[in-house]
């Protein structure tokens, strides 16, 4: 009898995610506002979901792309799509199930509803790792991502550390062989004695860019499945910043920031070196647009006072070509960027709050 | 001297049911209410008892700290019923109304020669002070602290709120009695806020011996404290008294007939509501009254039932008192709405939702911009923690982070709430916040709970 009572309960908070998603809840205002804007978290995550979606599709695409490319398979473009499919797809059963698993529980232990935060990590994740990723690895990583950069924080909220990026620092320190070098980025490939699939950002350590800046545009080129289209980028950005999830002011001072450090180091390069790749081309190689549109702009990790998202954007571009340009055992400066300013977003959001409580002491008031 | 203020922040709420300038009923209540819950932070103490016979103006009940600030009956009968809650707590006091008014007459002296004590005293006696409101926190003040200015505002912004030129258009011979009345309790400090839209035609612009401060922009413009914030701020230490200006005419009407006449012209309006219109009517009657008025819901196809909730008051800031309750002491407005205990199958997951509106462009309701929605009270969504932070301080035309200062509360920081604003902001300049948020977090709740733990911890 006991144990059949607790069994029903243990999945309550799972039945009710599942209700509450199939349905708006019936429930009413009881405090406060008897109105409210028919906007909910569901349709937040939903919107970045939709902003993700050309990123995903030109993904998959180029997944297959890279694979004929490399293989000389001759492969036709429903073919190419269709490989895509196959070798994303495990990802994200396994981003998934892992990652929701654990919200469940652990939504289920602090007695709340299911939150929708992990919708969103769960679609990012897959893009921002090497489609070579065994998927153990990739298991281990987004439990580690979730546990412990972000339930043990109290959840979505209350993290500090975008969890995605958690997730992809995890790989990064732990499994540094999958991770990095030419072999990881082409699916099918890493086998092939010989071969060598560079990213553009790995090409340019040397100097040298086989790719054109149009083919990294477009995202025709080897990288992590969702770093590479800054097209499709861009049209997530539109989206993000129309839906005003997103914070275009992070988006923008980011640019201004990649920029600045960029032609810095190109007024000081000798011809032919890694300094003297014209300062634009950071923003369309690696994960550089990626990690700023969808990342950096994360609006619980990321600066919340509209200064401080100012100063914040600016350090992330400027930060991350700063760790392009001068560690050159370092490829790519985005993740570390974004994790270090989310760690410093408290205080910058400090300083801005401190300067709004003297402005608003300073106030002039009526004399008596 | 008059002051233009722009505002951009802010939203005005589409809801359905805008009252028409009519008079659709003259209210006779058969029970009135006088209800202690109505005032922030009162610990009452009743005068009376059940049977005692009164009339208007008589005490019901009065403040047990501060004894002579008094609350009367606003008519006259037979106290018929005290309803208490848990642990005894006064909720309402109830009078059956005599069939004719009786008043209890106050002997006033012409307002030229009235000395700041006499007015005062009349004031408290006479239950007039417990209109009066200051800042910080809302209560009602100390009759020993003069405050740096009284601040009335001239509009409401409010979902459906009434059209103060409309009600009190027989009135401005009472309100500016009660002007020159406070101006003898503090010389030359009395502002009054008006709607930019209509200040030339205003009747309130005729008030003499007032400052006027033009206000141009969305709701929570015409909220009184947002106009202090922008002309007088309440910094630590200081007080600012705020006056409802429909509660002005019924102090006018004191010192100009001696009695205590609380009738008043209120809106009803809301998607319940058949003809949307105004009401006369005395303070506290009983929401009985108006049930002929309402209407029946189209709103959505309901499989269970669809109750109406009668709210005192606007659809952000209201108290809901049930269809047999009575009208706030504050309230100048009843809005109807229905109660949305039902389940929209995909609701959030529409592309369209063209029966709901929603600031957000992930909806597109932004592309009828003339539409009013037949809005209910449900939730639309479930409670979670803050995660969109970027939103809240679009619809608070005030210097204030509303973020921060809600987390200063949860965190029970006193000097970052003292640092951040709480002084400044009553639950209602916060209710834009709490109705946009996707997260469904209760803003004017958690503020309500700070203002509380504020005045304990600074008493």
């Amino acid at each position: 009898m006991e144990n059949k009572e607790k069994k029903g309960s243990i999945f309550d908070s799972t039945i009710e995610a599942f209700q509450s998603f199939l349905h708006v809840p019936a429930t009413v205002t009881r405090h406060g506002s008897h109105v409210r804007d028919c906007y909910d978290l569901k349709r937040v995550m939903s919107a970045v979901l939709v902003a993700l979606l050309p990123t995903l599709l030109f993904a998959v695409y180029n997944i297959g792309y890279q694979h004929n490319l490399a293989a000389g398979a001759g492969m036709g473009f429903w073919e190419m799509v269709w490989y895509g499919i196959l070798k994303i797809l495990p990802l994200y059963i396994v981003s998934y199930v892992v990652g929701l698993a654990i919200e469940f529980a652990s939504a289920q232990i602090r007695g709340h509803e299911v939150n929708e935060g992990y919708l969103v990590t769960g679609m990012i994740i897959p893009l921002i790792v090497p489609i070579e990723i065994p998927l153990w690895m990739l298991a281990i990583a987004v439990a580690f991502a979730v546990i412990i950069g972000k339930e043990v924080f109290g959840g979505t909220g209350m993290n500090i550390w975008n969890p995605a990026l958690i997730a992809r620092a995890f790989l990064f320190f732990s499994y540094p062989s999958h991770m990095s070098g030419d072999k990881v980025w082409v699916a099918g490939m890493s086998a092939v004695d010989g071969f060598s699939g560079a990213t553009p950002l790995a090409e340019a350590t040397t100097g040298t860019l086989s790719h054109s800046a149009l083919e990294m545009f477009i995202g025709l080129v080897p990288g992590c499945p969702g770093e590479t289209s800054t097209i499709a980028i861009l049209i997530g950005a539109f989206l993000l910043i129309y839906f005003g999830v997103a914070s275009w002011k992070i988006m923008l001072s980011s640019v201004i920031g990649a920029l600045a450090v960029g032609y810095l180091g190109n007024a000081f390069a000798e011809p032919g070196t890694y300094l003297a790749i014209p300062a634009w081309q950071h923003l369309i190689m690696g994960g550089f647009a990626f990690g700023t549109v969808f990342m950096a702009t994360d609006p619980v990790t990321s600066a919340q006072t509209e200064t401080g998202k100012w100063i914040y954007g600016f350090l992330i571009g400027a930060l991350t070509v700063i760790v392009r340009l001068f560690n050159p055992g370092y490829p790519e400066g985005m993740m570390l960027a974004i994790l270090l300013m989310n760690t410093f977003a408290p205080l910058i959001d400090h300083y801005v709050v401190s300067s709004n409580i003297k402005r608003r002491l300073k106030r002039a008031t009526i004399e008596k | 001297m008059v002051n233009y203020i722009k505002l951009r922040k802010g939203l005005n709420i589409p809801i359905d049911g805008v009252p028409q300038p009519q008079i659709i009923k003259s209210i006779v209540s058969e029970t009135y209410a006088l209800k202690p819950t109505d005032f922030k932070g009162l610990i009452p103490k009743l005068v009376v008892r059940e049977g005692d016979a009164v009339l208007a103006g008589t005490p019901i009940f009065i403040d047990k700290q501060r004894p002579e600030i008094k609350f009367t009956s606003p008519v006259s009968g037979v106290v018929s019923e005290i309803v208490r809650g848990e642990k005894r707590k006064l909720l309402e006091v109830r009078i059956k109304a005599d069939s004719q008014i009786e008043y209890r007459k106050f002997d006033v002296p012409s307002v030229e020669s009235l000395t700041p004590e006499q007015a005062k005293e009349l004031l408290l006696e006479s239950g007039m002070w417990a209109g009066i409101q200051q800042r910080p926190y809302g209560i009602i003040p100390s009759p020993d602290v003069d405050p740096k200015a009284i601040y009335i505002s001239g509009f409401s912004t409010a979902p459906l709120a009434p059209d103060y030129d409309y009600t009190l258009r027989d009135d401005l011979d009472n309100i500016q009695t009660a002007v020159n009345v406070l101006s003898k309790i503090v010389p030359n400090k009395v502002h009054i806020g008006l709607n930019a839209l209509t200040h030339a035609s205003s009747i309130l612009h005729k008030i003499k011996g007032v400052e006027f401060h033009i206000f141009d922009g969305p709701h929570p413009a015409g909220n009184v404290g947002v106009q202090i914030h922008h002309v007088c701020p309440v910094n630590k230490g200081d007080i600012v008294w705020t006056i409802d200006i429909q509660f002005l005419a019924i102090i006018g009407r004191l010192f100009r007939k001696g009695i205590c006449d609380y009738s008043k012209t209120i809106a009803l309006g809301g998607p319940r509501v058949k003809n949307p219109g105004y009401i006369r009517c005395i303070g506290g009657f009983s929401l009985s009254n108006i049930s002929d008025l309402t209407a029946s819901d189209n709103l959505i196809k309901l499989q269970e039932n669809c109750d109406i909730r009668y709210i005192s008051g606007d659809v952000l800031t209201g108290t809901n008192v049930g269809k047999d309750g009575f009208l706030g002491f504050h309230d100048n407005q009843i809005s109807l709405i229905t109660e949305g205990n039902y389940k929209e199958l995909f609701g959030w997951a529409k592309i369209i939702r063209p029966k709901k509106f929603s600031l957000s462009k992930t909806y597109f309701s932004w592309l009828t911009p003339s539409k009013r929605y037949k809005m209910d009270s449900n939730l639309n969504g479930g409670p979670r923690a803050f995660v969109l932070t970027n939103k809240y301080a679009d619809v608070l035309p005030m210097d204030i982070l509303p973020v921060y200062l809600i987390k200063a509360i949860l965190a029970k920081d006193i000097d970052k709430m003292e640092q951040l604003g709480i002084y400044e902001v009553i639950e209602e300049d916060l209710a834009l916040c709490e109705y946009i948020c996707p997260s469904k977090i209760e803003f004017q709740q958690i503020l309500s709970e700070g203002i509380e733990l504020m005045i304990k911890e600074m008493a």
